[in-house]
């Protein structure tokens, strides 16, 4: 190795070397053209809410100058009354606390449910050669077209509206648990046998942390479809919650009071959103 | 405890990749295993180790491994196989964990192995903060801490830059000075194997056949010092091999 080295300088020498710098020197000294800007990110935090408070600016300013009908669109100034509302008389806890309930339960129970059927469709040939079929052809069906089902089976109080979200977690997790764990490096498996590791071991440090990043973005699909199903749920016979809100204000036509509950909405998928990031960034503190 | 092939045979599928291999690793002893891509020397490796069954033949152990021995046979992988999610001290923990050992021989086993290695002080690093030269030091600290009988080193420095190759040579030969491990190491690289083998056992191009078998008998701490002889040795095995490796380079390949 030191051989070649040596060899490598020997056969360029100092003279040649200078030669070749000094013969263009004569001519027109111009920079090289630099070619290697765009196509990176940079991190703009402002924008967004600059953005966001200037469109409902401009929202606000439209309304009452009359550019926007208010049948068409309540001003902001209105939905945030409506909310405001909301506030004072105190139903706000009342609807927010029994759509928390249903969609922690059944966003919850779905996704432990669906992290389970992953990991046994990825871990025995049996169980995915007979469930994995099944999955695929059940995912696809809205779970909002079997809700007069799951009325007639669970009931129309809380357990349809839990297990339709339930199901709606349960797919995409199983999902992205067996996906995540069919991309384990498989000479990571390998390793943990070749130290003697028992079964278990590997699944619960090796597979399971190595499916890990799938599974959590599974979570954001899963958490985004139980809100959808969540105000679809509730759309039929409940008398509190988020989506039994909106549907109300939509039968009365009192948009600002939709417009409120659509604000909700977003605000609880931003807020899970957040919650799902903090999770990732605690448990994936590995990729840095 | 001694480590053997016995006329060992493997195909896959129409392919014979090794045909009747026989060889021992004694202990103590480091087996250099060179030979040109695609000619088995990695399965002949897992065949050893136990994570291939041969169609022919059979792999062996002569003699009891050391009774402190909590992994007789250990493999040091070319893509060092590290948990990304675990530090240093956590994939060497890995490894111990199964075996019940308390919490303060645990710990003692991890500091012995992370000094020998020069890893002490990135203890509480992430895998992929740490230099491929250091990720393998890891690997390597991972495999002595179950205190093998044999290592079955697969390609274990192919996949460093030449300088930390040098380096971690240096670094096994002290290594082995210690510890005395016995080896089967795996490469393609002459230099290495020269430095490295007690003996050196030449593969044949697909089918892998034993060509050539060469001792050398300098003793490793001290072949730095004689450079004339072991490039020599270096040349002839070069010479023996070129026309193989020339053709195994314009191979299709078969097998994944």
């Amino acid at each position: 190795m030191s051989l070649d080295a040596t060899q490598e300088t020997a056969s360029r020498t100092p003279a040649d070397a200078k030669g070749a710098d000094r013969a263009p020197a004569r001519e027109r000294l111009r920079p090289v053209p630099f070619r290697g800007g765009g196509f990176v990110h940079t991190r703009h935090r402002l924008i967004a809410p600059l953005l966001f408070v200037l469109l409902l600016i401009l929202w606000e300013i439209g309304s009452q100058t009359g550019f926007i009908s208010n049948i068409a669109l309540p001003a902001p100034s209105e939905a945030a009354a409506a909310l405001g509302d909301l506030f004072e008389t105190g139903m706000i806890w009342k609807h927010l606390s029994a759509s928390l309930y249903r969609l922690v339960i059944g966003w919850s129970l779905g996704s432990l449910l669906g992290i389970a059927v992953g990991l046994a469709i990825a871990l025995f040939s049996l169980v995915r050669a007979g469930v994995a079929p099944f999955v695929s052809a059940l995912f696809p069906i809205p779970k909002i077209a079997l809700l007069p089902l799951f009325i007639i089976w669970f009931g129309i109080g809380e357990g349809s509206k839990v297990a339709t979200i339930l199901f709606g977690a349960f797919f995409p997790t199983v999902i992205a648990t067996y996906g995540g764990v069919d991309n384990v490096d498989r000479n990571l498996i390998r390793m943990g046998q070749s130290f003697g590791l028992s079964w278990l071991s590997i699944v619960r440090k090796i597979i399971i942390p190595g499916a890990l990043p799938a599974i959590l973005s599974g979570f954001r699909i899963s958490a985004s479809i139980a809100i959808i199903l969540l105000v679809a749920a509730e759309m039929i016979g409940a008398e509190y919650g988020i989506g039994a809100y909106i549907l109300m204000a939509g039968a009365l036509f009192a948009t600002d009071q939709l417009i409120a509950g659509v604000a909700l909405l977003s605000v609880l998928g931003l807020t899970v959103a957040w919650l799902i990031g903090r999770a990732e960034r605690l448990l994936l503190r590995w990729r840095g | 405890m001694e480590l053997i092939l016995d006329h060992v045979s493997h195909s896959y599928g129409d392919v014979t990749v090794l045909d009747d291999i026989s060889l021992s690793v004694g202990s103590r002893e480091i087996v250099c295993i060179v030979g040109p891509s695609g000619c088995g020397k990695s399965t002949l490796l897992r065949i050893l180790g136990g994570l291939e069954k041969p169609d022919g033949g059979a792999a062996l152990i002569a003699g009891d491994p050391p009774s402190d021995s909590l992994n007789p046979l250990t493999y040091v992988f070319q893509d060092f196989a590290l948990l990304p999610w675990r530090t240093v001290e956590g994939n060497v923990s890995l490894v111990l964990e199964d075996h019940g050992i308390d919490r303060a021989r645990k710990r003692e086993i991890i500091a012995d192995v992370l000094a020998r290695t020069k890893l002490t002080e990135f203890a509480h690093a992430w895998p992929r903060q740490l230099s491929g030269g250091m990720k393998q030091r890891v690997a390597i600290a991972r495999a002595l801490s179950v205190n093998p009988a044999a290592m079955l080193m697969d390609e274990p420095l192919s996949a460093l830059d030449s300088q930390t190759r040098d380096l971690l040579m240096d670094d096994l030969v002290d290594l082995w000075g210690q510890v005395g491990f016995s080896a089967c190491y795996i490469t393609h690289n002459l230099a290495e194997a020269v430095r490295l083998g007690h003996r050196i056992v030449m593969l044949s191009r697909r089918p892998g056949r034993i060509r050539e078998i060469v001792e050398i008998d300098i003793p490793l701490a001290e072949r730095a010092n004689h450079p004339e002889e072991t490039a020599a040795i270096q040349r002839r095995l070069w010479e023996a091999m070129r026309d193989e490796a020339r053709a195994a380079d314009r191979e299709l390949s078969n097998v994944a």
